[in-house]
């Protein structure tokens, strides 16, 4: 079983959100990037333990600058066994997906698995975009996973409810929530990471087909209005008369 | 101009957010439907009334393959010429849609909360609810998916054609073995009114009440993460940065202290009800209407307040 795990940075999800250069730019002031939490908590748990069942090897890839090593060096700290770094600033997710699909090509790779979506761009774009790219199937986002021989057997959501269906590998899966249980790196696995390879390879240069070009904040929300609670017959017509939401 | 929006129509009848998807095409041209399955003629021309012109529909397969459905969209995208492209960015939307946009080389843009302004720029969530981004399209060709509950459909009057149309589709990527329905209930992403509890609540055996004013507002239930996480309610109703986001126009929390990542998913709601014990909850500064009270005296005490509205009214 060969396996590729798409890694992605994130902001902490405690970050304080704001923007610079006129609203253009994230401001990266005081913020603590992490393994964006789809992909550590779920892709990369559940790739490790099905190497850890089939055998095989479990490669991580990143579209990132040298500023993303500490979040995959983090990953390989968990158990992937190599990592790739493919050294561009990732700016949008045709170009992640590009990047990573020409990578990809021809290498074997049995599954290549990535997170829901990235916590900052929330866009849920890259795995349907590599699976076009390869012409691979796409399980999208994947609850469960489980391999056998040459097909995967995967549990999706649908509108309310679940779907169990069946893929022939290789595939492109996106894992959400109910696919792993976190792991917490140890110290070994800290230790030998520092040695673990990480390869850097030159970007192909795809072009961006959007940019996010201005950023804005929500409006503060206006002081809370406090209702007595032995009073629910004023909240119910505050929220008919007032909020006309019911 | 001349805009194809895509529509789930699988559930033999068409949801709110199809609806939403052909309000907003008719805000930027002429709106082309294109869908696929068994679905009447008669339920699919009432999309005439939203503003769609005419109904492209592939009655050679059900279902909702992404290899398939992209095939069947970029053949009816050719066919009409149509240079803007709009999904829901539902469950069927986001498999679909990136495929899509690889294969005619159309930017996309996902979980859209505004038209195009007059450069073409597309207001998005990001982070997780906790910002906007203006997105620019570089392409001929985009592809917009609409965050739902973010467009209130609107009735325009007018009939819609309906067209046999052959996609060409081949074979499904995905071979579906089970499926387990829906569970009655209202399905959380689509609600318009929500209530939500957390470990304020002590155990799952007091969800009732939280059932109870559900059921008597048309509501979905959804819960905090370590709830899902402890096993006292199913991991889809959780809501948050890590759990489903969702827009509801009424949600109403008891039991929730409010964490960041929490409101992360549920700060797009119109309206928040917070009922804690705690005044200095973080939840009541993201609030319209606060209680500080006991959520087992005051949800049962809220129900019975709807009750009286609903015979009322
Ligand atoms: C990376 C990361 C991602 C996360 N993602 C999410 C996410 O997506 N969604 C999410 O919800 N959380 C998420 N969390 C967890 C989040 O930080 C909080 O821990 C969690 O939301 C707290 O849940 P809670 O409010 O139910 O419980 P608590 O924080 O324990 O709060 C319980 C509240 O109930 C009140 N209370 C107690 N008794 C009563 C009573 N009788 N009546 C009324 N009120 C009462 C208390 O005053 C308190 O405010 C995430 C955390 C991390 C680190
Ligand atoms: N820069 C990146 N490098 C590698 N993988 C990425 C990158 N950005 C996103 N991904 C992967 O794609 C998934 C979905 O991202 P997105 O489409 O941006 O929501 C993430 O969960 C990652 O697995």
């Amino acid at each position: 079983m060969k396996i590729l795990v798409c890694i992605s940075k994130a902001p902490d999800t405690t970050s304080k959100i704001a923007f610079t250069e006129g609203n253009t730019k994230f401001s990266e002031d005081g913020v603590q990037y992490i393994v964006n939490p789809y992909d550590e908590w779920y892709a990369l748990v559940r790739g490790l333990e099905l190497k850890e069942s089939l055998g095989g090897t479990v490669t991580i890839v990143t579209v990132g600058t040298a500023a993303d090593e500490p979040t995959i060096r983090k990953a390989l700290a968990i158990g992937a066994d190599e990592a790739v770094r493919i050294d561009a600033e990732a700016k949008d997710a045709f170009q992640v997906a590009t990047e990573i699909a020409n990578y990809a090509k021809g290498q074997g790779f049995d599954l290549i698995l990535t997170g829901k979506e990235t916590i900052n761009y929330n866009g849920s774009q890259v795995a349907g975009m590599i699976a076009e790219h390869l012409d691979l199937p796409l399980v999208s986002l994947a609850s469960k996973l489980d391999v056998n021989g040459v097909t995967a057997t995967c549990d999706k959501e649908i509108v309310g409810g679940l779907e169990t269906v069946e893929v022939q590998l290789p595939a492109v899966i996106s894992c959400a929530k109910g696919m792993a249980e976190q792991r917490i790196p140890n110290m070994r696995g800290i230790m030998a990471a520092r040695t673990k390879p990480l390869n850097v390879v030159a970007a192909s240069a795809s072009e961006l087909n959007t940019e996010f070009v201005a950023y804005d904040l929500p409006a503060p929300k206006s002081a809370v209005k406090l209702i007595d609670p032995e009073n629910m017959d004023a909240l119910v017509e505050l929220l008919h008369n007032e909020a006309k939401v019911i | 101009m001349s805009v194809l929006v895509y529509i789930n129509s699988n559930a033999g009848k068409l949801s709110k957010s199809a609806f939403e998807a052909v309000t907003y095409g008719k805000m930027i041209g002429d709106v082309t439907v294109v869908t696929n399955g068994s679905t009447g003629d008669d339920i699919l021309s009432s999309l005439g009334a939203y503003g769609a012109q005419k109904v492209l529909v592939d009655r050679s397969f059900d279902g909702t393959d992404a290899q398939q459905l992209t095939r069947l969209i970029g053949a009816a995208a050719e066919a009409t010429g149509a240079a803007t492209i709009v999904f829901s960015n539902d469950l069927v939307g986001k498999a679909v849609a990136p495929r899509l946009s690889v294969r005619l080389s159309a930017g996309l843009v996902s979980g859209a909360i505004g038209a195009p302004d007059a450069d073409g720029k597309i207001k998005v969530n990001v982070f997780s609810g906790k910002a906007f981004g203006h997105v620019k399209v570089n392409t001929t060709k985009r592809i917009i998916s609409l965050l739902p509950n973010s467009f209130q459909p609107e009735e325009v009057g007018g009939s819609a054609s309906i067209e046999a149309f052959d996609g060409n589709v081949g074979a499904p990527g995905l071979v579906v073995k089970a499926t387990k329905q829906p569970e009655g209930g209202v399905p959380l992403p689509e609600a318009e009114l929500v209530v939500s509890a957390g470990r304020g609540l002590k155990g799952p055996e007091n969800w009732g009440m939280v059932e109870d004013l559900a059921n008597e507002l048309g509501a979905a239930t959804a819960c905090s993460r370590p709830v899902a996480d402890i096993g006292w309610r199913p991991h889809h109703e959780h809501v948050g940065q890590t759990g489903v986001a969702i827009r509801p126009n009424l949600y109403i929390a008891a039991g929730i202290s409010g964490a960041i990542q929490h409101l992360a998913g549920v700060n797009g709601s119109k309206v928040i009800v917070v009922i804690n014990t705690d005044a200095e909850a973080p939840f009541f500064k993201a609030a319209d209407y606060g209680i500080v009270g006991d959520a087992f005296e005051v949800l049962p005490r809220l129900t019975e307040a709807v009750k009286k509205f609903k015979s009322a009214n």
